[in-house]
């Protein structure tokens, strides 16, 4: 077997095992913690026998290992159980919001990936001149504001004073494309500021990292233009940073996204998520948890195998 | 040493001291008491409310003073409790080794695989949120990035000649980690410090924005942006005032980490 | 076109530095340097490091590295002054007329990319060849440098061949444009001895049958005296000497070249073995932890007091696996080890504070040894109180009398390590083992990383102060003129055994086994002719085999 198959299988298993591990961690910490979904339900003033009743009959009286392979069990065969509040089935909740917060996050993503890449080397190419200073500028300035500000800062100018875009990003199913992308304008812009400069400030120090090594050096010796040298020589070494770069975005983007719908209301994942955690719906906040980690483990995973594949040592053997 | 301290430094020195003294005085500072109600809603700024009132008519100025109390509080207690629980353990993984770092070492991976807004939003979902366990839960889910850090440099540090040299010589574990690794493994940790502290900032003001963390009545500027968004839909800044006072603060204390950071480089061969 | 290929007139070389916590301030490297070179010959720039050899040879290329930038005079290439050339032509001329050779072709190859794109990458680009002929001429090329299977090498990825290998490939990447002028910058400082002088030679003869012209830069005056026409000595961005090689070699006329000319040529009389070595090692067998081969297998060497071991090898040799077991650091798999009249504990943790401070180590890299953030007072003075528990008065006069047997005195007592130069720096580490009273001290290539002269002054010193302290040394180096300059023994070490053994006049008369014959006969002599006449010798001795 080559050997980079056998990496890559190695990568995958062990991502395998830190899913499991994850969605132990996450189904233990509610279990270990006081309190559990029958006194979420009871409330504080719940006798000692109701609260026995309850259990008995929501089964939480059985071992959590069982109940951890029954839930888990059923998280894969699409089975999430019944929401607390309003007994509703999770699954299809979440199918419809999950469909919507990836229609957010695929916009962001679209948007500041290119522009993140674009103005990493523009900084690159101006570097220590201005285009560079404003970028780690407005970098240190975006790192020292919470999503929520942001947001809150775009919907004042941009949907109270000037009415370009709704402050609330509904949407549904009924509603053309334009319409949508009208509605999540604002939401979009605040997930692309969050993201962008940190995306731009790590691609700008992934490819300077990369322009500082001598074979750059020699490139350059040969006498070939700015651009052939960036093609040819810096471009191969500088895929895999940048798309591990672009793969710890994108998990902050995840963060991102909670914070954001329900900020703007919008429903997807996120504000789900959050609601069900103000309402102290177990059931609820375990299958979106496990989900926003499963997608934030499957993302760095991802980048991990990419900087595998490109790895010319590995692809090419002793 | 004050002369050769940087202009940037110098101002972010004077609003982080700002910040805090104010939040150290804040019941003798504050023109009103932080849950009297003491005019109509959303005043306007005026000579009595400087930055106006809220949405029940409570003086902002007074709010946003209490308010950063709270936060910086919470914020520093947590990072305090992240960098002692943090940096003892990755210290001592680093310099035992052997299974101890390595189960250490994998249970901080598994914790770091999730979001830590995920994790606390799970562990918020079982437990009440008080300022305790805020501090508790923001404190140990952080301390596996002060672990990562304050392992990585005592390793780097341990490979080093003069440490390998301090052995040679028969000296204990005690001078070891206190003569030879710590001098040279404060400056990375105290420029970590000022960042940490800025993400717990920012983390306790995102709870609370969430309405998952600091519970009314107490104030805190997550809380305010919450309580005044509605004000926003008819063009009152009163929820953008936390913004003001959350990036100030955090561009201050970045300014200080930096120039910390740069301080310490500047001893050529920092460390080696 | 006149023969004159590089004329180089007044040249000044400036940067602009930037000290975390300073203002960025400029700062002159070259301080305006005079040169020619004919088409066909070879200028040998030789300097100690900080002297702008580098910075020259780039400059012939119009190429600063960093915030380097030519701030005067002129450099003519092939009758044109590149100063006043626009960027495009001297694109033209990079790759095309003047090609470069750097000391790290590991680093200076592209990792991604297939060795023959990047050998013929500048030929085709500069229109000097089709790819076709490129490729031919690249395998011509890889046939004359003596590469194996030269075919297909160019098919390989940089890491997939080993470094005198690249070393080689570089000077290939170089040669193939049909370049007039190549820029040689330390090729073979990085490589063995053994492969050095293949590299070399196989510079030489390509450098003969192309007739290119050459800039060689180096450290080591022997090395460039085997390859160059000229020599020019630089010191700290000025002009020394500059003559042609017989002339500096032979008659140097300023006091620096001389003392360059006649580096390593300490005399040192070689003791007689006492009756009682100070340390046995017997029957040695090592491998590191979580691996399954042995890179020490049976070695037995002693010394004696007041006396010098040198353990000579190339890497990986075993040599610095040895002091690592003797020191405790490597627990031995089989094997003895008797100090001072007892048997060490293979472990550290089982040697007593005794064994400790009688058995002292210096290392290679005196910047990691000492702690940063001590005072040299600090660093020499911890021994001091924890071996002898001295304090305040008595400790600072012992301080002061080690720090004039370094030859620094007391006012670096409060100095960090920081403010030191690199001699300096491996005096306080002397200093700090001496503190202990050891009866031996293991230097793990003390002098390797410091400039010639330098180096011989801490050579030196060790000799001065074994006299006095009749401590004895166990010195690890690659290097045989140090082992000359320093011995009473030698152990010669391969591939993890001890090859030779025995006091320096015996080890180094013949008859030799093969090794040390290669060895010996590998390191380059400060005299005209010595490539020639070693080259020469092994071909005759593999003809008569």
């Amino acid at each position: 077997m080559h050997p980079i198959v056998k990496l890559v299988a190695q990568r995958l298993a062990l991502g395998a095992l830190l899913l499991l591990a994850a969605s132990a961690l996450i189904f233990g910490l509610t279990e270990a913690l006081p309190g559990d979904a029958a006194q979420a339900i009871l409330g504080q003033a719940a006798t000692t026998e109701s609260l026995a009743n309850l259990r008995e009959e929501m089964g939480l009286d059985r071992p959590a290992l069982t109940r951890y392979f029954e839930w888990l069990g059923g998280i894969m065969t699409g089975d999430m159980g019944l929401a607390l509040t309003n007994k509703l089935d999770i699954a299809t909740s979440i199918q419809s919001r999950m469909a919507n917060t990836l229609f957010l996050a695929f916009w962001a993503a679209l948007i500041s990936v290119p522009l993140a890449i674009l103005l990493g080397l523009i900084a690159v190419r101006y570097q220590n001149r201005w285009p560079d200073k404003m970028i780690s500028g407005v970098t240190l300035a975006s790192i020292s504001l919470p999503e929520f500000m942001i947001a809150y800062i775009l919907i004042f100018f941009f949907a109270v004073k000037l009415f370009w875009a709704p402050s609330f990003a509904n949407i549904s199913p009924s509603m053309d494309l334009l319409d949508k992308l009208h509605a999540i304008a604002l939401p979009v812009a605040v997930l692309v500021m969050v993201v962008l400069a940190h995306m731009m400030r790590m691609t700008r120090a992934a490819i300077l990292n990369v322009m500082q090594s001598a074979y750059i050096e020699t490139a350059e010796l040969k006498g070939l233009s700015g651009f052939q040298v960036i093609a040819r020589h810096a471009f191969p070494n500088a895929i895999a940073p940048i798309v591990n770069v672009v793969m710890i975005n994108m998990a902050y983007l995840v963060v991102g996204v909670v914070v954001v719908e329900v900020v703007f209301a919008y429903p997807g994942m996120g504000q789900y998520l959050v609601d069900a955690v103000v309402k102290r719906d177990v059931p609820v906040v375990l299958a979106c948890g496990v989900i926003f980690a499963a997608v934030y483990i499957l993302l760095n995973i991802f980048a991990d195998v990419v900087s595998i594949l490109t790895n010319p040592r590995l692809r090419h053997p002793k | 040493m004050m002369k050769n301290i940087p202009l940037s430094a110098m101002i972010g020195l004077v609003i982080t001291a700002t910040y805090f003294i104010a939040a150290a005085l804040a019941p003798i500072i504050t023109p009103y008491g932080m849950a009297e109600v003491v005019g109509d809603v959303w005043e306007p700024s005026s000579a009595q409310h400087l930055l106006g009132t809220d949405q029940i008519g409570r003086d902002l100025l007074s709010r946003m003073i209490y308010g950063g109390r709270t936060t910086i509080w919470i914020a520093t207690l947590a990072t305090i409790l992240s960098f002692v629980t943090g940096a003892s353990l990755g210290f001592f993984a680093a310099v035992t080794g052997g299974w101890i770092d390595m189960a250490l070492s994998r249970l901080v991976d598994l914790f770091m695989s999730i979001p830590s807004l995920i994790l606390a939003l799970v562990i918020l979902s079982s437990i009440e949120a008080t300022v305790v366990t805020l501090i508790v839960l923001m404190g140990l889910l952080d301390s596996t990035r002060v672990y990562r850090l304050a392992r990585a440099v005592a390793v780097d540090i341990s490979v080093m000649d003069y440490v390998e040299a301090a052995r040679l010589r028969g000296e204990k574990l005690k001078w070891i980690i206190f003569r030879e690794i710590l001098p040279n493994a404060l400056s990375p940790l105290v420029a970590e410090l000022g960042l940490r502290f800025i993400f717990m900032v920012l983390f306790i003001s995102t709870l609370s924005f969430l309405g998952v963390g600091v519970q009314p009545p107490l104030a805190d500027w997550g809380g305010i942006v919450k309580e005044n968004k509605e004000g926003i839909n008819f063009g009152i800044g009163a929820a953008l005032y936390p913004a003001v006072a959350i990036a100030t603060l955090a561009i201050s204390v970045n300014l200080v980490a930096d120039w910390v950071l740069n301080r310490t480089t500047s001893l050529k061969g920092g460390r080696g | 076109m006149s023969d004159t290929l590089l004329k180089v007139r007044g040249l000044k070389i400036g940067a602009t530095v930037y000290p975390p916590g300073e203002k960025p301030h400029d700062i002159d490297i070259v301080h305006g340097v005079d040169f020619d070179l004919e088409r066909g010959k070879v200028l040998g720039l030789i300097g100690e490091s900080g002297a702008g050899k580098s910075t020259i040879g780039l400059a012939s290329m119009a190429y600063g590295r960093g915030g380097v930038k030519i701030t005067g005079g002129e450099v003519w290439v092939n009758g044109r002054d590149v100063m006043k050339s626009g960027l495009k032509d001297i694109r033209k001329l990079r790759g095309a007329e003047v090609t470069y050779v750097s000391q790290s072709a590991a680093a200076s190859f592209n990792p991604a990319k297939k060795i023959m794109d990047q050998v013929v990458e500048a030929a085709v680009e500069q229109k000097k060849f089709s790819r076709k002929d490129a490729e031919q001429r690249a395998r011509t090329l890889f046939a004359k440098l003596g590469l194996p299977d030269p075919d297909n090498i160019g098919e390989r990825y940089p890491h997939q061949v080993s470094g005198g290998q690249l070393q080689r490939c570089m000077t290939a990447l170089a040669l193939c444009p049909e370049p007039d002028l190549v820029v040689f910058d330390e090729p073979t400082t990085a490589l063995d001895v053994t492969t050095q002088i293949d590299v070399l030679m196989a510079i030489k003869e390509a450098i003969a049958d192309t007739g290119v012209g050459a800039l060689y830069i180096t450290h080591d005056l022997a090395v460039v005296a085997q390859v160059s026409d000229d020599i020019m000595v630089l010191r700290m961005g000025n002009t020394v000497e500059y003559g042609n090689t017989d002339q500096i070699i032979n008659n140097p006329q300023e006091e620096y070249t001389q003392a360059l000319v006649s580096v390593r040529s300490i005399e040192h009389e070689e003791k007689p073995p006492t009756p009682e070595p100070v340390l046995t090692v017997r029957n040695i067998t090592a491998r590191y932890k979580g691996t399954n081969f042995d890179v020490l297998h049976n070695v037995n060497v002693e010394l004696h007091p007041g006396q010098t071991l040198a353990v000579v090898g190339e890497s990986g040799s075993g040599k610095s696996t040895l002091a690592r077991v003797i020191t405790g650091l490597l627990p031995p798999r089989d094997g003895q080890i008797d100090f001072a009249g007892r048997t060490l504990s293979g472990d550290l943790a089982g040697r007593s504070l005794e064994d400790l401070r009688e058995l002292q180590m210096i290392y290679q890299m005196a910047d990691t040894a000492m702690n940063p953030r001590q005072t040299v007072g600090t660093i020499i003075g911890r021994p001091l109180e924890f071996y002898f528990g001295l304090r305040g008065d008595e400790k600072r006069k012992r301080l002061i009398e080690l720090l004039d047997e370094i030859e620094l005195g007391e006012k670096f007592m409060d100095r960090y390590p920081a403010e030191l130069s690199g001699g300096q720096k491996q005096r306080v580490c002397i200093a700090r083992s001496l503190a202990a009273k050891p009866k031996m001290i293991i230097c793990d290539e003390v002098t390797s990383a410091l400039d010639p002269l330098v180096a011989d002054g801490i050579l030196k010193l060790l000799l001065d102060l074994q006299k006095i302290e009749n401590v004895a040394y166990l010195f690890i180096t690659h290097d045989l003129a140090t082992v000359r300059a320093i011995s009473d023994s030698i152990a010669v070490m391969y591939q993890g055994r001890v090859a030779r053994y025995g006091s320096k006049s015996e080890v180094l008369s013949p008859p030799f086994d093969d090794y040390t014959d290669l060895l010996l006969s590998s390191v380059p002599e400060m005299r005209l002719g010595w490539l020639e006449e070693v080259v020469a010798n092994r071909k005759m001795e593999s003809a008569g085999n």
